[in-house]
C-alpha cells in the first residue's frame, strides 16, 4: 500500500501523562511504512470543558483544532473519547455559532479523523501489524469506542492477529468503568463503586494486561489495580501493537 | 408557581445521598439483582424484533411531531374526551392539580380513594394533599402498596419497591396488615395483598389513575399494567379521575401500535402487558359513570421551550435507562432525591424543579451512553445531561475549585507554549506527592480520586518533548 502521511492528534492527557502511547502509535504506523507528523501547535480537543458544562471554554479549542489540522489528509487520534467529542459535539457547537465557515470546516474535517483502530482497519486496511505479545490480555471496550464510535470488532481483530497473545474474556465488559472525566472527582464514591466491579471482572478474567482504546479508562482501572498491587498492567492497544518479537 | 417533584424536594445532593446507600449491602444487592433480571428479559424480547430500530425511530418521530403541535393535540383530546362524556381539567402546577382532585372527591362526599399506579401523583405529592384533606388513598399496585405500607419512597419508575426483597416485604405486610401469620413464598405475599385489596376495590367509590397514553383524535386514555389491579380500579368505582402530564398525548389510535410494542418490551421485558386498558369517556351502565381527566403542566411547557432538552418529554416511563445504568446499579433510586430516578430522573428532575435542589443531578452520570442505547424513544440523555451541566455553569453555580481548575486548564490549552510550561510546572509541582512514579495522596477535591486509586506521576518527558528531540536528532 502507498505510504500515507498521518497527522497525529495525541490529546492533552496522552501528551502529558501517557507519552508511551504516542510513541507506540508512531512506531506502529512507521513500521507499516507510513509517515507520521506531529503538529506542535495542538493542545486539547475541548472534551473536558465541554462535558463538564464549560461550553464557552471548549469553543476556542475546537476552532484551534480545526485551524491546525485544516490541511491534514489523515488525522489519527489514539483516544476514542476525543474522537467522540469531535463527532458528537463539534457539529452542534458549530451550528450553535451560526458561522457557516465553521460549520463547513467541521463537516470537511470529520471524515478525515480516525481513532487509532479505525485508522488501521478502515483506512490502512491492516489487521496484522506484525506484533508479538506473549501475554493474556483483556480488552475493556471503553464507552465512547463502544457506543459513540461503534468500533465494534476492530480492536478485537487487531488483537487476534498479535502473535502469542492470548485474548481472554472480560465479564460484563460493556459496563462503564466509572471514570467519566470529572465524574470520578465529583462523584468519587459512586465512581469507586463502579470501578470495584470493573476491577473484579478484570481480576476474574485471568488477564495479565488490560487494554483499551482510551488511556482515560486505563488510568482509572490501572489506578485501582496499582493501589491493590494486583500485578496487572494497563496498556493502550497501540502499546501492545508496538511490541514485536525483537522488542520483547 | 411552585413546582414539586415528589416529596423530597429538599433532598441532599447526589454524592451525599449516595454515600450511605453505597454502604448498604442489602439495597445494593437487591438493586443489582432486580435490574439484572429485567435487563436480561428486555434484551431477549428486544432481540426478537428485527425492526426494533425502526420502531424506535417511529416512536421518536411521533413524539417529535406531537410535541411540535402539542397545544392543538391537547385541545383535540379535550374536545374528543368531552364529546365522549368526560370532563377535562387543566392544572398549571402541583397545587392546582391537587386542589382539583380534592374538590372532585369532596363533591361526592367520599373520604377514600383507590389508586392505580401513577408516577404523576407522586410527582405532585397527591397522597399528602389527600391526607391533609382527610381523604385516605389506597395504593393498589402491589409495589406501590409495599411502598405505602412501609412509609417508603419509590426507587424505580416501573418497579417502585425494587430496593426491597421478599423477606423485607413479608415483614412489612405482617406488621402493617396486622396479620398473625404469613408464608414466605411470593404466592403467599400476593395472596395477602389480594385479600387486603379486594375489599377496597369493592367498597371504595372513587379511583385515581395515571395515563400511559392519551389519544387526541378519539379522546381515549390508555393504561398498561401487569397485575389487573389497575383494571379493577378503572372499571369498578363510580368515579374515575385520571391525572396525566400534558406530554402523554399522541395523535391517533394507530400510534399505539408503535408504543405498545416498545413499552412492555423496554419496561418489564414482556412482549405485551398482561392488562391493556383503553377507555373513552363514559358509557352508561358500564364502568365509571363519571370521568375526569386532569392535564398537568407542572414545568413541562418550560422543558418544551428548551430546544436542546425538549426530547426529555418523549419519555414513556419504561425505566429501561434505570435498569441499564451503571450509576443507578450502585445507588438505586433514592440517591436521586426525586420520584424520577436514574438517567431520566437526572435530566427530568432538574428541569421540572428549574434546577433548584437538583443541580447535582446532571453530574450523576459518567456519560457512558448505555441509557441512550436502550431508550425506546431515543432520548439522547447524555447530551441533555451535558446541556444541563452547561446551564449550571452559566448560572455561576459550579463549585469555585472546579471553576478555577477549568479556567487554568483553558488558559494552558489556549496555546502550545503555555501547555508545555504547564506540563513542566506540574512535573516539578508533584514532588511532595510523587513516590516512585506513583501519586497516592492528593489534597482537596482531588482527594476523592486517590482515596481508592493511584495516579500515575507525570513522566519525565511529555510526548511533545520526545517528538521535538526526535526531530532534532533526525535533522
Amino acid at each position: 500500500m502507498k505510504s500515507v502521511l498521518i497527522s497525529l492528534f495525541i490529546g492533552c492527557y496522552n501528551d502529558t501523562l501517557f507519552p508511551e502511547t504516542g510513541k507506540a502509535v508512531v512506531e506502529v504506523l512507521e513500521r507499516l511504512g507510513h509517515r507520521v507528523e506531529f503538529r506542535l501547535e495542538q493542545t486539547c480537543c475541548g472534551q473536558m470543558h465541554y462535558n463538564t458544562g464549560y461550553h464557552r471554554a471548549a469553543f476556542p479549542l475546537m476552532e484551534r483544532f480545526l485551524d491546525i489540522f485544516r490541511d491534514s489528509e489523515v488525522i489519527c487520534v489514539p483516544s476514542s473519547s476525543c474522537v467522540a467529542m469531535m463527532r458528537d459535539h463539534y457539529p452542534k457547537m458549530a451550528a450553535a455559532s451560526k458561522d457557516p465557515r465553521l460549520q463547513r470546516d467541521v463537516r470537511e474535517i470529520l471524515p478525515r479523523v480516525f481513532e487509532f483502530s479505525e485508522l488501521l482497519v478502515d483506512k490502512l486496511n491492516v489487521l496484522d501489524v506484525g506484533a508479538c505479545f506473549p501475554h493474556a490480555v483483556a480488552l475493556h471496550p471503553s464507552c465512547h469506542s463502544l457506543r459513540s464510535l461503534r468500533v465494534g470488532e476492530r480492536p478485537v481483530q487487531l488483537l487476534r492477529h498479535v502473535r502469542e497473545l492470548k485474548l481472554v474474556d472480560l465479564p460484563e465488559a460493556e459496563q462503564c468503568c466509572g471514570f467519566g472525566g470529572t465524574f470520578a472527582i465529583k462523584n468519587a464514591d459512586v465512581s469507586a463503586a463502579m470501578l470495584s466491579e470493573k476491577v473484579r471482572n478484570v481480576l476474574d478474567s485471568g488477564a495479565e494486561v488490560c487494554t483499551s482504546l482510551d488511556n482515560s479508562c486505563l488510568m482509572h482501572i490501572g489506578g485501582a489495580l496499582s493501589r491493590l498491587r494486583a500485578g496487572i498492567r494497563c496498556m493502550h492497544l497501540a502499546e501492545i501493537l508496538a511490541c514485536t518479537e525483537e522488542s520483547r | 408557581m411552585s413546582v414539586r417533584v415528589g416529596e423530597a424536594a429538599q433532598a441532599p445532593d447526589f454524592p451525599s445521598a449516595a454515600k450511605p446507600i453505597l454502604a448498604n449491602t442489602q439495597i445494593r444487592h437487591n438493586v443489582r439483582r432486580a435490574t439484572e433480571v429485567i435487563r436480561a428479559k428486555r434484551a431477549k424480547v428486544v432481540s426478537e424484533l428485527p425492526e426494533w430500530e425502526q420502531l424506535r425511530e417511529s416512536a421518536y418521530q411521533i413524539k417529535q411531531h406531537t410535541l411540535r403541535h402539542l397545544a392543538s393535540y391537547l385541545e383535540q383530546f379535550e374536545s374528543a374526551c368531552v364529546r365522549a362524556g368526560g370532563q377535562v381539567h387543566w392544572a398549571r402546577d402541583a397545587d392546582e392539580a391537587n386542589e382539583i382532585v380534592v374538590r372532585i372527591i369532596q363533591t361526592h362526599q367520599e373520604s377514600e380513594v383507590i389508586k392505580v399506579k401513577t408516577m404523576t401523583s407522586d410527582e405532585i405529592g397527591l397522597n399528602r394533599a389527600l391526607e391533609t384533606a382527610g381523604i385516605t388513598p389506597y395504593e393498589t399496585d402491589l409495589a406501590d402498596l409495599v411502598i405505602q405500607l412501609a412509609h417508603d419512597q419509590p426507587s424505580h419508575i416501573v418497579v417502585p419497591a425494587l430496593h426491597r426483597n421478599k423477606m423485607e416485604i413479608r415483614r412489612i405486610f405482617l406488621k402493617e396488615m396486622h396479620l398473625a401469620e404469613l408464608g414466605e413464598q411470593p404466592e403467599d405475599l400476593t395472596e395477602a395483598a389480594r385479600k387486603y385489596l379486594r375489599e377496597k376495590f369493592l367498597r371504595v367509590k372513587i379511583a385515581i389513575s395515571g395515563a400511559n397514553f392519551m389519544v387526541a383524535k378519539t379522546g381515549s386514555v390508555c393504561v398498561v399494567e401487569s397485575e389487573g389491579n389497575g383494571r379493577m380500579c378503572l372499571t369498578l368505582p363510580r368515579v374515575l379521575i385520571t391525572l396525566a402530564g400534558i406530554e402523554k398525548v399522541i395523535p391517533r389510535f394507530e400510534d399505539l401500535e408503535v408504543f405498545l410494542q416498545l413499552l412492555p418490551r423496554s419496561a418489564t421485558g414482556e412482549r405485551m402487558n398482561p392488562y391493556n386498558s383503553i377507555w373513552t369517556g363514559v358509557r352508561p351502565g358500564d364502568g365509571p359513570q363519571e370521568f375526569h381527566v386532569i392535564l398537568l403542566d407542572n414545568g413541562r411547557t418550560d422543558v418544551l421551550q428548551d430546544a436542546e432538552a425538549r426530547d426529555t418529554l418523549n419519555c414513556i416511563r419504561c425505566g429501561a435507562c434505570l435498569n441499564t445504568c451503571p450509576v443507578y446499579r450502585q445507588t438505586g433510586g433514592h440517591a436521586y432525591g426525586s420520584i424520577y430516578a436514574g438517567p431520566i430522573g437526572a435530566i427530568l428532575t432538574p428541569q421540572l424543579q428549574r434546577m433548584q435542589h437538583s443541580q447535582s443531578l446532571p453530574y450523576a452520570s459518567s456519560l457512558c451512553g448505555a441509557c441512550y442505547d436502550v431508550c425506546p424513544v431515543k432520548i439522547n440523555i447524555p447530551e441533555i445531561l451535558v446541556h444541563l451541566r452547561s446551564k449550571v455553569v452559566e448560572q455561576g453555580d459550579a463549585p469555585l475549585s472546579e471553576r478555577l481548575a477549568m479556567k487554568a486548564a483553558a488558559f494552558a490549552f489556549a496555546d502550545e507554549h503555555r501547555l508545555a510550561a504547564a506540563q513542566k510546572l506540574a512535573r516539578i509541582g508533584q514532588w511532595p506527592v510523587e513516590r516512585n512514579g506513583v501519586i497516592r495522596n492528593l489534597p482537596g477535591f482531588l482527594g476523592g480520586w486517590t482515596a481508592v486509586r493511584d495516579l500515575p506521576a507525570i513522566p519525565k518527558e511529555s510526548f511533545r518533548e520526545w517528538w521535538i528531540k526526535r526531530e532534532l536528532k533526525r535533522q
